[in-house]
């Protein structure tokens, strides 16, 4: 089976040009109600991110190039890995892939706009608030939350004037995803073209449909994990203090059920997009097409049962300890799955190699390496060995970013053309991705050998046998770092001008954004598309 | 806006959305400063709040404009049902993580605490003498001896306003679909009744609580679960008493018809969520 469409373009643009393009100025931006503006808002908000959360990470590899302390003091550096993994996480990665679902989906299920207009400008405009409050703390007496990512009680209650910015920001960004996870939802389930049934929808829009569930699911939990940490520090609750019958190991049982699921969150739209292109240049139909829909569903279900597998060493019952390692292993085999099909979609297509491509085959490659790595420490009695060490670091970045960020890359180089009108220069765009595909090897490969070794992470110091791996992968950092000023050249250049694209811009892709010309105008499909 | 009628309504550009994020950022940034110790945060707080109020009546009020020159064809309306219900879907596990909380401090911690299987040690190094019971304030006895509140007296009574408005609140649907104008308007009417008796009751209980209990938020893990969760639920009746009110002064103007009536079909799916929610708590932290 599979999708199978081709909408009449002409029908379509007869439709079109009578109609009213973009408003002018600010108010484009600040009242917009177009799913093609808020797609643009949220990319670009989310490259902002990216280089914000970056440079606070380069501050990190600064200091632990060598042994000893010499940049900055143990405080700040972990203000700097706290702040790096929450604007990276909902700051730069979520926001990148709703960027894509808002560009595409509308246009990919042949819908006028996303089905509630008005509250996606909402989702949109929460973030800015969000993370004004969250980059506002670095500023405040104490410094900005230091107690890492996961906000462990009970030393993220030793968080100074920051603290309850860091809880406002969490809601405000819950409250951002969930109305843009219920805007995706409706849009998929309601606005879908005539004959586009479910099973002949794209896989990225597929993807992003079960995302957005876990969204639902996960977000309010987080929401009230925190809401508990508030009730905690100011109004006297015992929620995680074993003295009045509390237990802090309970907060981090709450925020692993909404933790686990969101890494699923990060990656699964991913795992959407390298299907999509993965088959336009093998010029191949996606193998197995019905079996990665439920694989991603499996994926997303059993995502809600393994959460404990990053709490193997707080002491939990034994038999806790084995429901939980199993059922992390059981994940690896939708994942097994989707692996397969994309390397049996390329099995003897006659492949080329564009930047798209380039990323989503490097996509496979790496997160596949991450992908065992989780498996190893899904092992509990290995685990015991590996947690907290960057043997862990090393996992989840190699799944987030030669994972979910290779997959947002591949994506604006596939699409770009569309959005802006313009080819992409493929001599810069392949230039990015070796620098890109070199660098986060040499940045993150070492790590393994660092965790398996013994080197614990979030800690400004280590012993002076790490040294050489360090370095390394420092130095890999800052070429990491330094080559995404590429990617903002070639997009601004992308979006300045070039070479005409066509509206199929790559060879036969198969979907109806493919059907509109490129750029593709403010207003697309206004009336439903005829699928054949 | 009539030649809308067959397309779905794509609203040009609207200026609410910033306001609630002004709103917000003023209600919740001042929040935060207040908590900080700077009075000042809580007048700004209180500005984000109105604020907040206006956006919420400004554009619900753009909304029902809108539906009332028939700009929504039957696909919006399918959009603003399925909205509404993952919406709910949403605070629903809002509410999991709190009775998660619950379930697992009564199961897990209160028991470990004690002693239970492999904590033996734990118990006696740490918190000797401590039995595992529950109702419980912990180990330290967190805010001293306490009464918990009995399940018969006004939560019964709660349980049974709660459980006849989500009747009465189906009686006006009913009427709403047979066309009986007289018998909606009544049973809307006692459904917000009931809804701000609940409320009224319910901060009695808590005053009782406080006063002659010695129950507290601050009273260990079962003053938290105890105060959180009934806290949270009530803040959801009111939202919903204050929802219904608005529908009773449109069903007073005449705006909903036998066929399209999906705001009062959404505020009656929320009281029929926040009365489960109800249930749930009667039941568990009321009664077991
Ligand atoms: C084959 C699938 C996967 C398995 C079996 C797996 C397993 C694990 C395990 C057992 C840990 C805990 C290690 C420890 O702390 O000792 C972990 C950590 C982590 N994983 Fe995975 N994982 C998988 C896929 C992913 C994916 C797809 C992502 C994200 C895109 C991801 C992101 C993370 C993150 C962020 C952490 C560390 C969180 C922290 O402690 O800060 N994992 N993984
Ligand atoms: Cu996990």
């Amino acid at each position: 089976m599979g999708p199978e469409y081709e909408a009449t373009a002409d029908q379509y643009q007869a439709d079109d040009h009578d109609h009213h393009g973009a408003p002018s100025g600010i108010k484009r931006w600040l009242f917009s109600t177009n799913h093609k503006d808020i797609g643009t808002m949220y990319l670009v908000f989310s490259l902002l991110m990216f280089f914000v959360g970056g440079t606070m990470i380069m501050i990190v590899r600064a200091e632990l190039f060598q042994p000893g302390l010499q940049f900055v003091d143990p405080a700040f550096f972990n203000q700097m890995t706290t702040m790096h993994g929450l604007v990276m996480v909902f700051g730069a990665i979520m926001p990148a892939f709703v960027g894509l679902a808002n560009w595409m989906i509308p246009m990919m299920v042949g819908a006028p706009d996303m089905a509630l207009p008005r509250m996606n400008n909402w989702s949109f405009w929460l973030l800015p608030v969000g993370f004004t409050f969250l980059v506002a703390t670095l500023f405040m007496p104490g410094g900005a939350p230091a107690a890492g990512w996961t906000m462990y009680p009970p030393l993220v209650l030793q968080t100074g004037d920051a603290f309850p910015f860091l809880v406002f920001a969490v809601h405000i960004l819950g409250a951002s995803s969930i109305m843009g996870a219920i805007n995706i939802i409706v849009t998929i389930m309601n606005m879908r073209a005539p004959k586009m049934t479910l099973l002949k929808m794209p896989l990225f829009v597929w993807t992003w449909f079960i995302t957005a569930f876990l969204l639902l699911a996960a977000m309010p939990v987080f929401a009230g994990a925190v809401t508990m940490l508030l009730f905690d520090q100011y109004f006297g609750t015992h929620f995680f203090n074993a003295a009045g019958g509390g237990d802090p190991v309970m907060f981090q049982h709450i925020f692993w059920f909404f933790g686990h699921p969101e890494v699923y969150i990060m990656i699964l739209p991913a795992f959407g997009i390298v299907s999509e292109i993965i088959p336009t240049f093998a010029r191949k139909p996606l193998f197995g097409y019905n079996s990665m829909v439920y694989a991603t569903a499996s994926i997303a279900v059993l995502s809600f049962i393994v959460w404990a597998h990053h709490m193997f060493t707080v002491g939990m019952p034994l038999a806790a300890e084995l429901f939980f390692m199993f059922s992390t292993m059981l994940i690896a085999v939708p994942t097994g799955v989707k692996v397969f099909n994309w390397i049996a979609t390329m099995w003897r297509g006659s492949m080329t190699f564009e930047t798209p491509m380039l990323f989503s085959l490097a996509f496979v490659f790496l997160f596949t390496i991450g992908g065992f790595s989780g498996l190893m420490l899904a092992i509990t009695p290995v685990d015991f060995q590996y947690h907290d060490t960057y043997f862990v670091v090393a996992h989840f970045h190699y799944v987030l970013v030669p994972g979910s960020l290779f997959g947002i890359m591949a994506g604006v180089y596939y699409w770009l053309p569309k959005w802006t009108g313009h080819v992409v220069d493929e001599k810069l765009a392949k230039t990015h991705f070796w620098l890109s595909a070199i660098f986060v090897n040499i940045t993150f490969f070492p790590q393994h050998f660092l965790g398996l070794a013994g080197m614990p992470r979030r800690i400004p110091d280590y012993s002076t046998q790490f040294a050489d791996f360090n370095m390394m992968s420092s130095l890999g950092a800052f070429g990491f770092g330094l080559s995404q000023l590429l990617f903002v050249y070639i997009v601004y250049r992308t979006v300045k001008g070039g070479e005409k694209a066509s509206s199929e811009v790559w060879d036969n892709p198969k979907g109806l954004e493919w059907t509109v010309p490129s750029p593709a105008p403010h207003h697309t499909f206004e009336t439903a598309p005829e699928l054949r | 806006m009539d030649h809308t009628h067959d397309k779905y309504y794509i609203p040009h550009g609207s200026h609410w959305p910033v306001v609630g994020s002004c709103a917000l950022f003023m209600m919740l940034g001042g929040f935060a400063v207040y908590l900080n110790g700077a009075a000042i945060g809580g007048t700004v707080s209180l500005i984000g709040l109105a604020l907040l109020v206006v956006m919420l009546a400004g554009w619900f009020g753009t909304v029902i404009a809108e539906s009332m020159s028939d700009c929504y064809n039957s696909q919006v309306d399918k959009s603003f049902r399925m909205g509404m219900m993952w919406f709910i879907f949403s605070e629903v596990m809002f509410f999991a993580a709190f009775f998660g909380a619950l379930f697992y401090a009564r199961q897990l911690v209160i028991p470990w605490l004690g002693g239970e299987g492999t904590k033996f040690m734990t118990n006696l190094m740490l918190w000797p003498g401590f039995e595992a019971l529950w109702p419980s304030n912990g180990p330290a006895h967190a805010g001293g001896e306490f009464e918990t509140m009995a399940a018969a007296g006004l939560p019964a009574i709660n349980t049974a306003i709660l459980l006849s408005s989500s009747v009465t609140i189906t009686i006006a649907h009913h009427a709403l679909k047979n066309g009986n104008r007289l018998l909606l308007n009544l049973g809307v009417l006692v459904t917000v009744i009931l809804g701000f008796s609940f409320i009224f009751l319910q901060a009695t209980e808590y005053m009782h609580a406080y006063s002659e209990l010695n129950l507290k938020l601050s009273t260990g893990i079962y003053g938290s679960t105890f105060f959180v969760l009934t806290g949270f639920h009530g803040l959801h009746v009111t939202i919903g008493a204050i929802f219904l009110t608005v529908i009773w002064f449109r069903v007073l103007r005449g705006h909903f018809t036998p066929q399209k009536h999906f705001a009062f079909e959404a505020a009656a799916w929320y009281w029929h969520f926040v009365d489960v929610v109800w249930l749930c708590l009667y039941f568990f932290v009321y009664w077991l």
